[in-house]
This record gives C-alpha cells, structure tokens and sequence, in this order.
C-alpha cells in the first residue's frame, strides 16, 4: 500500500532535550572500536579545540533513531513497522556533537516514493544545541517492503 | 595528532586500509550503546525465523566502524562533514570466537573549496560490497 503523498513536510514537535555524557561517548566509541583519543581524553579533546571530548561521526543515530520513532509509530501515516528495514543513512555535521551539549531533535518527513513495489520514506532530523546552533542534519531512508514482493 | 594538511593529499591517495572484524559480543556492545536492541541483531532463532542465516550486524555498526578508515587517518576526527552510505547486504555474524570480518579501502575521490575533499570507501565481506555509495566528505588542514 503506498505510503500518502500529502506527508511530505510534515514536521514533528521537538523532543525533550538529549543530555549527552561523557560516559556515553565513551561507550559508544568503545562499541565501535574506535581509538582516537578525542573521544575518550577531555584534554586531547581541547587540544584539537573542542571543549569536551567529542562524539564519533554517527552517534547522531542514538539520539536521531528515538526521534524518528515518532514518524514510523504514527497511527495517520500507516507505517507498517514490522515491514521496514533502514535503507540509507546521511550525517551531515556542522560540528562534532561535545559532552555536555543538551540536544533537542525536530524530525520531518522530506520525501516519500514508491519504486518496486516498496514505499520509501527519508526522515530528516535537524539536531539543534540548547542555545539553538544547527548541530547536524540527519537523513534516514526507510524502507517500508511490499507483501509479497520478490528481492 | 594534526588534522592532514590538503597539500599533502591529491585525487587517487589510498588511505591505509584496515579491516575490521565484527564477533557476537561486538553486536551485544553496540546495542547495549546505541540503544538500537533489534531483536535481529542478538537472537539466532528469531534472526532464522525471518529468513535470516543467522544474526545480523547493525547497518549502523557496520557504518560506524568503517568511517574508523577516516578518522583513524583524518588527525582530527571532528572534521569529518558529512558521511554517508547505503545499506546493500546485511553481514551475518557467526557465533565463533574469530567472528567475521570486513575488508575497508578508502581514496579521494574529489579535492572541493574550501579545503575539503571527499572520500570513497568500499566495504568488502565475504567478496561482496555490504555498504554502496559510502562517501565522507573531510574538512582539511591548509
């Protein structure tokens, strides 16, 4: 069942604020087996001139991927959830994501197509700082696969 | 570390290439991090039951490990600008101690203003690309 056309635009409230921790970094730098001092070492994370160790290129996801919660569990748009599988993935980073920084998340559906028999839906996420600079801009493509199709 | 200067780069350089290699407690550690407990990502019979060969690793595992290729090379992590890539095969992980692994090449593909160049990476598993169009684009030193 194609996905309604009319969806494209429509933007979600803000979420509450994300507190990213020091801690967390860590873990998830560690998860992926990163080794870059800047992600673990406050002072080698000021030594490249960020205030606190810094996060890794896609820790955006962690804070993005609740969000987007908010667009596949939406009743009127029809999502079948247990049908979709996470196509592309985009992170576009104005600056790198500090400790410390309080981050709230305005989720919009930017495009929907049908091809092949699957719906195709990019969910854009803004990720602002507390004092509202843009921190990244984040593009998921899902995709919602048709019953019966054949891969 | 410093951030690579734009003058020691041109089109064509191979980053080294590294290869990562992903095992079952690899998948339990990014879920417990990421947040993302997909219930294919840890359980072999559900993993089955949906016509998987086994569990599998998280695309954004898988993503967030090869960018390793960049920021292992880049001097200054931060600078990464924009990463991209799309999922193409999913990477069963094998419940052995020597798990799998993924082959990573990286290159630059294109010099940008402003000091920024754009990078090409290919992921390999088992001779077959997991990740398609995974370009990062770098902010460089002068």
């Amino acid at each position: 069942m194609a996905i309604n056309q009319e969806f494209i635009g429509r933007t979600y409230p803000p979420t509450e604020a994300y507190s990213v921790g020091r801690e967390k970094i860590r873990e998830f730098a560690k998860a992926l087996g990163e080794t870059s001092p800047c992600f673990f070492d406050v002072e080698s994370a000021r030594e490249l001139g960020y205030p606190d160790v810094i996060a890794p290129p896609t820790f955006a996801i962690v804070i993005t991927m609740q969000a987007g919660g908010q667009v596949v569990h939406d009743p009127e748009l029809g999502l079948d959830y247990t049908r979709v599988v996470h196509g592309e993935q985009r992170f576009v980073q104005h600056r790198p994501i500090f400790a410390g920084d309080e981050i709230t998340s305005t989720v919009s559906v930017d495009s929907i197509r049908s091809a092949a028999g699957n719906d195709m839906i990019t969910v854009k996420t803004l990720v602002h700082a507390a004092d509202g600079e843009l921190v990244s801009t984040v593009f998921s493509l899902l995709v919602s696969r048709g019953v019966g199709e054949a891969s | 570390m410093t951030l690579v200067s734009i003058s020691h780069v041109h089109v064509g350089l191979e980053l080294p290439a590294q290869e990562f290699v992903f095992t079952r407690a690899d998948l339990i550690r990014y879920a417990g991090a990421s947040g993302d407990f997909n219930i294919i990502h840890w359980n072999e019979r559900v993993a089955q039951e949906v016509g998987l060969p086994s569990v599998i690793a998280h695309g954004m595992l898988t993503m967030g490990t090869v960018i390793r290729i960049v920021t292992d090379w880049l001097g200054d992590p931060g600078k990464v600008i924009e990463y991209s890539a799309r999922f193409t095969r999913p990477i069963p992980v094998p419940d052995t101690d020597q798990g799998t692994n993924i082959k990573v090449t990286a290159k630059i593909a294109e010099l940008l203003e402003n000091n920024q160049a754009v990078i090409t990476i290919s992921a390999i598993h088992n001779e077959v690309t997991v990740l398609a169009k995974t370009v990062a684009i770098v902010q460089l030193a002068p």
